[in-house]
């Protein structure tokens, strides 16, 4: 929808935009146009769109942002409505990320969004590269690993391991639980990434199979019974789906009876979906704060109007209401987001060589090692199937393994010691080419 | 085409629950002024099927409305704002009783204060003082809660007030559970001794759970400790010894867990200083205009001071353990038993005060004092200082506190400014910053009003940082949408709080600092 020319719409956030202030950043440049140069030039992409991806587009549109993707793989379902304000009963069964965009577009007037329908790890690379800004509105941790790792992955470090500014994707991140929630900004290469302190994340309690085939005490032993043993027992080969209700229901029967069994109470089908689906609860209010702060963050980001969140905030209105922030550090010798060890070596060098070399190098000390290049296997100690398909590739110059550019960065996994223990590990290498320079053509490899 | 509620509510069922859910579907909310953060704070409460909503406005939609505020668009220029923010909220739940008043709700304070009284609690927003005050005392006189919120640029407050606000479920997120290790009852000792600690089968060996383990060793080691249970330090540390010289395999868990919680044999006994307190409130004085949860408290103090020697009644839940099934579900029928006893008691003391109080003996229902039984521990009792106090005798010590600390100094600085900028308003009938030409002018002052605001409460003015100063100015009142959705969204969840009577809202006033996020609560 083309933008309805009305005098003074945009009056409040222009305030921020167009006047100067001492608490900004020191490359704001207020002027009269440049909520207008945000708006045309930034492409920022929302992946998600869900309790915080609903809240985010509305927001990002209301702060003067018109290029914007929206990926999501998800339908609609019931129990969205009570916080995807953007969502209506009849839209149940459709795209999250198709139902938002229109939505969003119908209401504010000059944005466009474009939505896609899909899994983020389908989208190519080039994709990703293509944004100035990543708001991430996600709930699970596999997927904000993914999308941190593809930021991190367009970052380049010059040769005293700085940031190259350019290369750097800044990312906003959101979470909630309840009447919790966090509020986070990544810049790579200055700030931590989302894999420096995934400790902040602590991984879902799974039960022990011996508790839940022999002593269960609570209700959830007696679910998580019946969803893990007993349906396979039962159903030989046929999968459980947990969006199958008549599947729900099966599994929630026989949690019943084993509790019945075993004198424990607390089964019922609403616990049962929550422990099955791990359920996490969600309101509309806390989604919305936290979706605000996301997206107040990414206006500061681009324009530059206000000092920025450094770099962690958390928001906890359970008992009182505290915000609290965090400025957590990086970690130098990250492995998605630090700039990997330093490796000289000739071009002609083979990659049996290179192996080699690894188990010398004093930064590395690395024996019998695998190596990958962007996903893909240059040579693989084992399994023996693999081993023998990347053999050939032992007596090539990792020069031209490479792709034949001055420098670049490989995964390289094996045995190292420690402190006189040997352990396996996997470390992220820099290899640069002695004699070549970076020319022209090596720009823009990825 | 209707939603089942129980599906479309689930993720926040899931919260508070059928009662709470209740809570929120019989309230009745207004909002004054439904600009961005007025309309943001609404929207979450009709999506989670808020009771009814009244919106109380007297403008009509002007451009910048549809730069800062999702609930309006093109369609509505020149309309009721009240109206067509409305229209929208009615479209995102139909269960929601939702009406508008078009009028300015300055005017509305002044000319029919009684209007307010129909209300469960009244949403202020983009208010200026002066008119706060007043709809505060009308508030207060009707006993309506007043949640008042602003957004201003990159600041804005969020502050509640009424008289007194009493939570049964507040539902802390990490709390001691109530195991009584270190003052087992008869029943709990006597089961612990039927469980051979020494016992040779070594599956029972590792499911035997660590509530009876620390019960008996507890007792063995008191008897040989002068009837004490572990105290020092060192004390502890043999103790855990001593479970540890039971244990059959280092990976038995159960003795792992026992040592973990080890602690829980040597924590004081009686009630918590909080609670203490709330025992001692004079209010725990009942008569006939008493509230349920006041005569529940006197009760609960009658309790304490007589069956319970001293504790509260039991929780009577047990965390999950490493255990048989068979010994688990015993102790948890121990542990209802001892509950439900102690629930009794309570009971009995109630009709009691109910009666002597010249009530209904029956008018407190069973199920009511069950879970305030089972809350005893965690009762909250919230009282707010009326705005009019806050604003002529705020506490000063709290603003010391932190006017000189480097990360919330902003936070204070912005709660004088909000007030500043009030008085600005009386004085020259705009906001500061307004004019482009005027803002140096306006900077000083603005600066010159909120120096006399700190003189006045006898506050050193230098104090104040001179770049917030000119960020004030800056903003010039601007409702920035992102700042008004935060605002409005804290609002809302402190609305929730408030209705459903679970967890514990807002304590004072949330000052939000946009600038790096370092907001920061007053206890003013």
């Amino acid at each position: 929808m083309a933008e309805v020319a009305t005098e003074g719409r945009w009056k409040d956030v222009d305030r921020l935009l167009s006047r100067h202030g001492n608490l900004v950043s020191a490359e704001f440049d207020p002027r009269p146009n440049l909520r207008e140069d945000i708006g045309e030039y930034v492409k920022v992409l929302v992946v998600g769109a869900g309790g915080l991806g609903c809240e985010l587009l509305k927001d990002l549109a209301l702060s003067g942002f018109k290029n914007i993707d929206v990926i999501d793989m998800d339908t609609i379902e019931v129990s969205n409505l009570n916080r995807q304000f953007l969502f209506r009963l009849q839209d149940v069964g459709k795209s999250k990320a198709e139902v938002a965009a229109k939505r969003v577009m119908e209401r504010v007037s000059g944005v466009n969004i474009v939505p896609h329908f899909g899994r983020i790890e389908d989208k190519e690379l080039d994709f990703y590269s293509n944004f100035d800004i990543i708001v991430l509105g996600l709930d699970s941790i596999e997927a904000r690993s993914y999308i941190n790792s593809v930021a991190c992955g367009f970052l380049e470090y010059d040769a005293d391991d700085n940031a190259l500014l350019e290369t750097v994707k800044p990312m906003v991140d959101g979470g909630t639980e309840g009447f919790k929630g966090h509020a986070r900004v990544i810049m790579p290469g200055t700030t931590p990434c989302f894999e420096c302190n995934i400790w902040l994340f602590p991984p879902q309690v799974k039960f022990p199979l011996c508790t839940l085939a022999e002593t269960p005490r609570t209700p959830a032993h007696c679910i998580e019974y019946a969803h893990l043993i007993k349906w396979d027992e039962a159903h030989s080969g046929k999968a459980f789906d947990a969006d199958n209700p008549d599947h729900m229901l099966w599994v929630y029967k026989e949690a019943l009876k084993r509790a019945e069994l075993f004198g424990i109470s607390g089964v019922t089908y609403s616990l049962t979906q929550g422990v099955v689906k791990n359920i996490i609860p969600a309101i509309a209010s806390t989604n919305a704060i936290v979706s605000a702060a996301c997206a107040l963050e990414a206006l500061k980001i681009v324009s530059g109007c206000s000092k920025t969140l450094s770099n962690y905030m958390t928001y906890n209105g359970q008992e009182g209401t505290h915000i609290k922030v965090t400025d957590f550090f990086r970690e130098t010798d990250c492995l998605v987001c630090g700039p990997g060890t330093l490796i000289e070596i000739e071009p002609s060098v083979t990659l049996a060589e290179f192996i080699e070399k690894l188990e010398k190098h004093p930064d590395v000390l690395m024996s019998k090692a695998s190596v990958t290049h962007r996903g893909n296997n240059l040579y693989m100690q084992a399994p023996p199937v693999l081993e023998e398909m990347t053999r050939s590739n032992l007596n090539l110059a990792l020069y031209d393994l490479l792709g034949k550019v001055a420098k670049d960065t490989v995964h390289v996994s094996g045995m190292t010691e420690k402190n006189g223990k040997r352990s396996s590990s996997l470390r992220k290498l820099r290899v640069s080419f002695k004699g070549v320079s970076a020319g022209p053509t090596d720009m823009d490899t990825r | 085409m209707a939603a089942e509620p129980k599906t479309k509510y689930d993720r926040q069922l899931r919260i508070w629950g059928e009662q709470g859910q209740s809570a929120l579907e019989n309230a009745s909310i207004c909002l004054l002024n439904c600009g961005p953060t007025g309309s943001e704070a609404l929207k979450n409460l009709v999506l989670g099927g808020i009771g009814s909503i009244t919106v109380v406005d007297g403008a009509k939609v002007e451009a910048y409305d549809l730069g800062n505020n999702f609930l309006l668009d093109e369609g509505c220029l020149g309309q009721s704002r009240a109206k067509n923010v409305c229209s929208f909220l009615q479209e995102l739940n139909d269960a929601v009783k939702v009406k508008f008043v078009e009028e300015s709700p300055v005017a509305l304070i002044d000319t029919n204060p009684s209007f307010f009284s129909q209300f469960t609690l009244v949403i202020a927003t983009q208010m200026l003082e002066s008119s706060l005050l007043k709809l505060d005392l009308i508030c207060r006189k009707s006993n309506v809660i007043l949640v008042v919120a602003r957004s201003y640029g990159l600041t804005g407050l969020v502050r509640i007030s009424v008289k007194e606000h009493d939570v049964v479920e507040s539902k802390p997120d990490h709390f001691l559970d109530d195991l009584r290790l270190h003052n087992p009852w008869p029943e709990l000792k006597e089961f612990a001794a039927s469980i051979d600690l020494n016992e040779k089968d070594p599956v029972v060996h590792k499911h035997t759970p660590y509530i009876v383990i620390l019960v008996t060793l507890a007792e063995k080691w008191a008897s040989s400790h002068k009837g004490c249970l572990p105290a020092t330090r060192q004390e502890k540390k043999e103790f855990k010894d001593l479970i540890k010289g039971h244990m059959l395999n280092i990976d038995e868990e159960n003795y792992q867990e026992a040592m973990d919680s080890a602690f829980k044999v040597s924590v004081t006994r009686g009630i918590s200083p909080e609670l203490h307190q709330i025992i001692e409130d004079s209010a725990v004085n009942v008569n006939s205009t008493s509230s349920d949860f006041w005569v529940l408290v006197a009760a609960l103090k009658e309790f304490i001071n007589k069956e319970g020697g001293g504790e509260p009644p039991l929780e009577g839940s047990i965390p999950d353990m490493t255990s048989l099934t068979e010994y688990y579900v015993n102790l948890q029928k121990i542990y209802q038993a001892k509950a439900e006893k102690d629930c009794n008691e309570i009971e009995r003391y109630v009709r009691e005060i109910l009666k002597r109080i010249g009530r209904d003996t029956d008018s407190i229902p069973k199920s009511v004092i069950k879970t305030f039984c089972r809350n005893s521990r965690k009762l909250k009792v919230c009282r707010y200082r009326t705005i009019e106090e806050e604003i002529t005798s705020p506490s000063i010590s709290e603003l010391q506190k932190y006017a000189t600390d480097e990360d919330y100094c902003f936070s204070v600085g912005f709660y004088i400014l909000l007030r500043a900028v009030d008085r600005f308003a009386n004085n020259y009938n705009r906001l500061p910053g307004v004019f482009d030409s005027e803002i140096e002018e306006d900077v000083s002052r603005l600066k010159a009003i909120a120096v006399s605001i700190l003189n006045d409460l006898g506050l050193n003015g230098s104090s104040l940082p001179e770049d917030l100063v000119h960020e004030m100015c800056r903003y010039a009142g601007a409702e920035i949408h992102a700042v008004a959705a935060f605002i409005g969204g804290v609002a809302s969840q402190e609305v929730i709080k408030l209705v459903t009577k679970q967890f514990v809202p807002l304590t004072g006033t949330l000052i939000f600092n946009g600038i790096d996020h370092k907001s920061q609560v007053f206890v003013l």
